[in-house]
């Protein structure tokens, strides 16, 4: 089993290119065996990723499974799980198979389509266990290729728009950590993670341009990996291409983006920004705090106004990231155990809502609340479970996403209470977009035209729906589960950031 | 002469008399296919000829006292210069034979042309180095022109001449200040001249000019105005051809020229070279932004990505030569695999070039455009494609040297790059679906874009050990 973290990367690589290459004939009957070997790819990689939760050790030491073969000049492949990441694999492998269920029905270029799907799969695994910055950056990047796909092929009306946007947006952030990690590479002589993570980085003061900078070279070198996380997370204000994208990517392409490409900014934060610049990070701390704050209160309120859908869980989504990147940036074990909570509980919620809006796309074609309503009439099932993704995105307890956000809120109260006072306002905020966009959506009167002839889930459906309530659920009165597994990571690197701030 | 300096210019000399016995044969010759015979043939021989010049000597030899040498850094220059030369000439032939002008001077023309450069690259004097460029630039002067019966292509051919002339002008001038102020032509005697004494202003002069002249061949930036013109107007083979085998001769004779001319020196010219490179980077890339005919957008992205190369340079380090070479050779391939698709772009069997005529290329033949996909992607330096390792390597060579501003500009610039290189792939996945571009590649050019498409993308396992290749080459131009 010396090999499973790179059998888990590549299945799902392998299954596309065997769809690439082989799969011929007829047209329907290569469309359904398209569908059925992504299928049976993301299902077996799941299987695959159980193996490695049943092996993982949460109170051993370090990195495991480790994997090393020196790869080009200076670089090496090095694969590697630690209770931080772990996690982000096995929901990544959970996910996918859902994703490929719920795109059953699309007709219009299935093959690239799946394969598109399959290649990104690959990149989002690499990006968790990568333990070399270039592979890491390698993974990271990659996946911009297939999603510029996926949104500028199967997308909506404004696709051109929003996947040009969507791709130079990410890769100018994430060039930009390129060069930092350059710079890493130089100063430490090594693109080693688990030797750059005990690498101390210079934070005496320099002085740029005239600019006293405080925290010296760490400084630069966070803000070169925040530009690129925060726009990855994304963080208020870098988030305007989060609302395009999500609105014109197709049903799939935004439960992942929004499940799984989000939470590689905030694994980003956990992995590099903390431990390797602890100075710089405490430096920044309070600004970042206080970014996370606004994201909360603004995109919430922005939320309320939406008259799309799509757009309105895409903002839902920039706020419930200001509680990760709060929790992260509070230092403290709750706050840090929350985020990685909260992402992993954002991952199926947001996922199973956009999910939710997928099923009635599908059937009349608009993302436009106005032209909902009274949908409870026509489909019963829809709506119960809708209402339950409705109000565990609102935080509701014996949901996944009340343990998220009350760790991360019980977490920056410890150090910064006022914020966590502001940010406590948008758990409010989000109970009243989200109840409001339910009402107008689901409950009422089904007076529109348009409306009577929906039908409810498939069995399809409901197979899509119900793996995301149980694991919703049983997070939600459960954490353990989780915490189990990230709590000996998250209290090591808490430890290790307070002890490299000089005092 | 001495009989030693022959056997180590012994490959210059077959080629040499190789393309001199192809133009008597081919002028007696009566068979009316004679062109498409000899570029056959000629092909044949390019690639025995690098096998010969990689795998058959070793070390470092000179000639002619000195102004001619033969080393690891010029070898690998040649056997890239002579096998991109090759699959340019099998590249071309299809459309040569289209537009009826396939004649026999072409392949003579191209192995002058490769004479020229593989002069310029072992050029270790001042004089070889003008030998070289001359008889390099002549033949494709002409190459450019080769359309004859076609406004742009003699347009094309004539201002190529006339810059590429008064850029010649300036590197003579720049070598005389040169021999002036240090007395000698050799490039060993001028770095002693300059270790010895204190550098002189007119020495600084003659580099200055020297770096004009060169800048102009690789068409660097703010030397690159002949380009767009001369790569839009020249026949597409021809573009090829320039945008490949000349600027690796012309990069590899520049880094020798400032390493072992002017090495001591070296902090004088790496900030030009670092300016030059960063002007390259963003002019490139911002100018290829408006641009519709393919072929002008290749000259602007050549620009950029010699901006790229010139970063390498700029370092000084053996490690960014060594980046320079890599970044080189990735060039090559991906430029040779973008054009074997851009010659075989037709409709109604009249050549095109627009932009627009991608149109859902995709649904028309998926492989093809996949592989111009990844080769799009490759260019404009996105992982998973070797493109972005060509990258890597020239930051981390500048970073090394602490020249951050050179790197941050780059790594910019390649982000507004990599907007025109999503273009054409919008055009060919996601595009207005338009007329159907003609269904007749053939099958030399689409075996070429599937190979390079194939190159780019298994190449990230381990480059094909050409790193090591480079290094090895590399250090003995700094031992």
């Amino acid at each position: 089993m010396n090999n499973l973290l790179t059998v888990i990367t590549f299945t799902p690589l392998i299954a596309a290119l065997i769809t690439m290459f082989f799969i011929r004939g007829e047209e329907a009957a290569t469309a359904r065996n398209i569908k059925f070997l992504a299928l049976v790819a993301t299902g077996a990689t799941f299987v695959i990723s159980l193996f490695l939760i049943l092996g993982f050790e949460p109170s051993a030491d370090g990195f495991q499974f480790v994997e090393e073969y020196t790869w080009l000049f200076g670089l090496q492949y090095k694969m590697g799980v630690d209770g931080i990441s772990v996690l982000f694999i096995v929901l990544t492998t959970f996910l996918m198979p859902i994703t490929v269920l719920a795109c059953w029905k699309v007709e219009h270029r299935i093959k690239e389509f799946m394969v598109s799907f399959l290649v990104l799969e690959t990149f989002m695994i690499g990006v968790f266990c990568s333990l070399d910055l270039v592979l890491f950056y390698f993974f990271f990047e990659a996946g911009l290729i297939p999603m510029f796909l996926i949104i500028g092929i199967w997308g909506g009306e404004r696709k051109l728009y929003a996947t040009f946007k969507f791709f130079l947006y990410t890769l100018l952030g994430s060039i930009l950590m390129l060069i930092a990690m350059v710079y890493m590479w130089v100063d430490a002589g090594t693109t080693d993670i688990e030797v750059l993570l005990t690498h101390e980085f210079s934070y005496l003061p320099l002085s740029l341009l005239g600019w006293d900078i405080v925290g010296g070279i760490q400084s630069l070198l966070w803000l070169a990996f925040f530009s690129s996380f925060a726009v990855k997370l994304p963080m208020w204000p870098f988030h305007t291409w989060l609302p395009d994208a999500h609105v014109e990517a197709p049903t799939g392409g935004s439960v992942i983006l929004a499940a799984i490409l989000l939470k590689m900014g905030g694994y980003g934060f956990l992995r590099f920004s903390l431990p390797m610049f602890p100075v710089a990070s405490e430096v920044f701390s309070d600004f970042v705090i206080w970014l996370s704050v606004i994201a909360i209160i603004y995109t919430s309120l922005v939320a309320m106004m939406q008259e799309d859908i799509k757009k309105l869980i895409a903002y839902s989504s920039v706020a419930h990231m200001g509680f990760v990147t709060i929790g992260i940036f509070s230092f403290t074990h709750q706050g840090l155990e929350g985020a990685i909570f909260q992402m992993l509980s954002h991952g199926l919620i947001s996922g199973a809502l956009f999910l939710c809006v997928g099923v009635v796309y599908d059937q009349i074609h608009t993302r436009k609340i106005a032209d909902y309503g009274g949908l409870v009439i026509r489909m019963p099932v829809y709506a119960l479970g809708f209402m339950f993704f409705t109000l565990a995105n609102v935080g509701l307890p014996g949901t996944s996403g009340f343990v998220g956000e009350f760790l991360t809120l019980a977490g920056i109260f410890q150090v910064n209470t006022w914020a966590a006072f502001f940010a406590a306002t948008g758990v409010i905020l989000s109970a009243a977009y989200a109840l409001w966009v339910f009402r107008r959506v689901v409950l009422g009167d089904l007076v529109k035209a348009s409306l009577a002839s929906v039908v409810d889930l498939s069995s399809r459906e409901k197979l899509v729906f119900a793996p995301l309530i149980i694991m919703t659920l049983l997070l939600g009165v459960y954490p353990s589960l989780v915490t189990d597994i990230t709590g000996p990571a998250v209290m090591e690197l808490k430890n290790h950031v307070l002890a490299s701030l000089p005092n | 002469m001495f009989p030693g300096d022959l056997t180590t210019i012994l490959p210059e000399l077959v080629l040499a008399s190789y393309g001199l016995a192809a133009l008597i044969w081919a002028v007696f010759s009566k068979t009316p296919r004679t062109g498409t015979a000899l570029i056959w043939l000629t092909s044949f021989f390019l690639v025995g000829l690098s096998l010969w010049i990689g795998l058959a000597t070793t070390g470092t030899k000179e000639a002619f006292g000195g102004a001619f040498v033969d080393d690891g850094f010029s070898r690998f220059a040649k056997v890239v210069i002579v096998l991109s030369s090759a699959v340019v000439l099998l590249l071309s032939q299809d459309y040569l034979e289209r537009e009826r002008i396939l004649k026999f001077e072409f392949p003579v023309l191209v192995v002058f042309a490769v004479l020229g450069m593989m002069i310029m690259v072992s050029a270790h004097g001042l004089m070889v180095l003008y030998m070289g460029i001359e008889l390099q630039s002549l033949s494709l002067y002409v190459l450019a022109a080769f359309h004859r019966n076609y406004s742009k292509s003699t347009e094309a051919g004539l201002k190529y001449f006339v810059l590429g002339a008064l850029s010649s002008g300036l590197l003579l001038y720049g070598a005389s200040l040169t021999y002036g102020f240090s007395g000698t032509t050799l490039m060993s005697g001028i770095s002693e001249a300059i270790a010895n004494d204190d550098t002189s202003v007119g020495l600084l002069f003659g580099l200055a000019f020297l770096i004009v002249g060169l800048a102009f061949k690789v068409s660097a930036a703010p030397f690159h105005m002949w380009a767009p013109d001369v790569y839009e107007g020249a026949p597409t083979p021809v573009t090829l051809f320039l945008a490949t085998a000349p600027k690796v001769a012309a990069m590899v004779l520049f880094a020798r020229l400032l390493r072992e001319a002017f090495g001591p020196i070296a902090s004088d010219w790496q900030v030009i070279i670092g300016g030059i490179a960063f002007v390259s980077m963003f002019l490139g890339s911002i100018a290829a932004i408006g641009q519709v005919d393919i072929k002008r957008l290749m000259a602007y992205s050549s620009i950029a990505h010699m901006g790229y190369a010139l970063m390498g340079i700029a370092a000084g380090t053996e490690q960014g030569f060594q980046a320079m070479l890599l970044y080189m050779v990735i060039y090559t391939v991906m430029n040779v695999g973008t054009f074997a698709f851009i010659l075989s772009m037709r409709k109604g069997g009249r050549p095109v070039s627009d932009i627009y005529s991608l149109g859902l290329y995709s649904r028309q033949s998926p492989v093809k455009a996949f592989s111009l996909l990844l080769l799009l992607f490759s260019l404009a330096g996105i992982v998973p494609l070797v493109g972005f390792f060509a990258k890597l390597y020239v930051f981390l060579a500048v970073i090394d040297v602490g020249m951050y501003w050179l790197a941050l500009g780059g790594a910019i610039a390649s982000v507004i790059g990599a907007y025109y290189y999503l273009r054409l792939v919008y055009f060919m996945y996601f595009g207005e679906a338009g007329e159907d571009l003609d269904d007749t590649m053939p099958r030399i050019s689409m075996i070429t874009l599937v190979i390079s498409g194939a190159l780019v993308i298994v190449g990230v396992a381990n480059l094909f050990g050409i790193i090591d290749i480079t290094q090895a080459a590399t250090g003995m131009l700094f031992n």
